[in-house]
């Protein structure tokens, strides 16, 4: 009787063990070069950057944003139509094939943050979850940076 | 032998009809082409407008005649391409250094209803102290944009705000008022600079 306990015991350690390494190790999403540029204020929408890389074998469908900076977080893409007239619109559900990546860059996809609630300081940071189809969603910690900054790094 | 010179003399024909085609392309469609008139900007001193400048002096085309100048639509509300463009045109002015105090840069906005002269100070403070910002009536921002031929269109979002198309090309004049070329948002940073410099040299040479 005391051993079946203690394997049950055992067993269960083990499998939480499993289950920690797994999802902190083996999230098929790898976020790089996050970072969102300060507001000006809590009026104006702000938007955040970032490269998504799928290293799993599954396509990832990214199919929306969550933060608690903004009410409508959404992914957004600005085009630039041959006469030079810049529009943006809703991106919609996007799909990451498995050893490829995404870019949300300036003047392309970006994460736009609608009503903000609160302004978007130059040095600190806020967390975007990533809400992906199969609800294997991942929280990345954003730096801000300065409202001129043009990348993660100048 | 004469089979030999002939294909020679053909082949020396093809080329030369295909230098004439990419002459003919380069200046019809190709990056020689020119503007299509009735696209080209006017001139500065062809256009008309009044216009307030963030520190609420009144400004118009006049005042950007006698030193070359840049200008660029937008708004502040924009949040990706607007302030991604204002950084790159601080990074080209800081390039040019001393260069850059003969240079007139204006930011004019596409959103006068919400761009206050305020918005506007706010806004261009971020970014090289040689930035100007530039908002005014309606009708005036509309007379500005024809006059740039430069399009703006109001297009509501889904949470009952509103966003702005604008073009998005940097306009650049020398110091007489005429159009020189457009920094377009496609094309590579690196050509930006020496565009801008062109400019400035029109400038000089029409000094001398």
């Amino acid at each position: 009787m005391k051993s079946l306990l203690t394997r049950t015991i055992v067993i269960l350690a083990i499998l939480a063990g499993l289950t920690g390494t797994v999802s902190a190790q083996t999230h098929p999403l790898v976020v790089e070069d996050a970072w969102a540029r300060a507001s000006m204020g809590m009026n104006r929408p702000g938007a955040a950057y970032m490269t998504i890389r799928n290293s799993g074998e599954d396509i990832m469908v990214l199919v929306g944003l969550r933060t608690d900076i903004a009410v409508m977080p959404e992914i957004h893409l600005t085009s630039t139509d041959d006469r030079g007239v810049s529009s943006m619109t809703p991106a919609g559900e996007i799909e990451i094939a498995p050893g490829g990546a995404i870019a949300l860059e300036p003047g392309g996809l970006h994460a736009m943050l609608m009503q903000l609630q609160r302004p978007m300081v130059d040095g600190e940071t806020f967390q975007l979850t990533l809400v992906i189809a199969n609800g294997d969603d991942v929280t990345v910690e954003v730096p801000i940076r300065g409202f001129a900054a043009r990348g993660p790094q100048d | 032998m004469q089979r030999r010179k002939l294909l020679g003399y053909g082949s020396a024909g093809v080329v030369a009809l295909g230098g004439t085609l990419f002459a003919g392309w380069w200046q019809v469609d190709g990056p020689g082409a020119s503007e299509p008139a009735g696209h080209q900007p006017l001139p500065l001193s062809a256009m008309e407008f009044q216009l307030i400048d963030h520190e609420a002096n009144a400004v118009g085309p006049d005042t950007l005649i006698g030193q070359a100048t840049l200008v660029f639509f937008g708004f502040t509300f924009c949040p990706d391409v607007c302030p991604t463009t204002l950084s790159d045109i601080s990074g080209w002015l800081d390039e040019l250094g001393d260069e850059a105090e003969r240079l007139n840069v204006v930011f004019i906005t596409v959103d006068p209803e919400r761009d206050t002269i305020e918005a506007m100070a706010d806004y261009v403070g971020y970014f090289h102290p040689s930035i100007r910002g530039w908002t005014g009536p309606e009708d005036q921002i509309e007379r500005a944009t024809s006059g740039f031929r430069a399009t703006y269109e109001r297009v509501p979002t889904e949470n009952g705000d509103y966003t702005m198309d604008h073009t998005a090309s940097v306009f650049l004049f020398d110091a007489e008022g005429s159009f020189v070329t457009l920094i377009d948002y496609h094309e590579s940073r690196e050509f930006a600079v020496p565009k801008i410099r062109r400019a400035l040299d029109r400038d000089t040479a029409g000094a001398a």
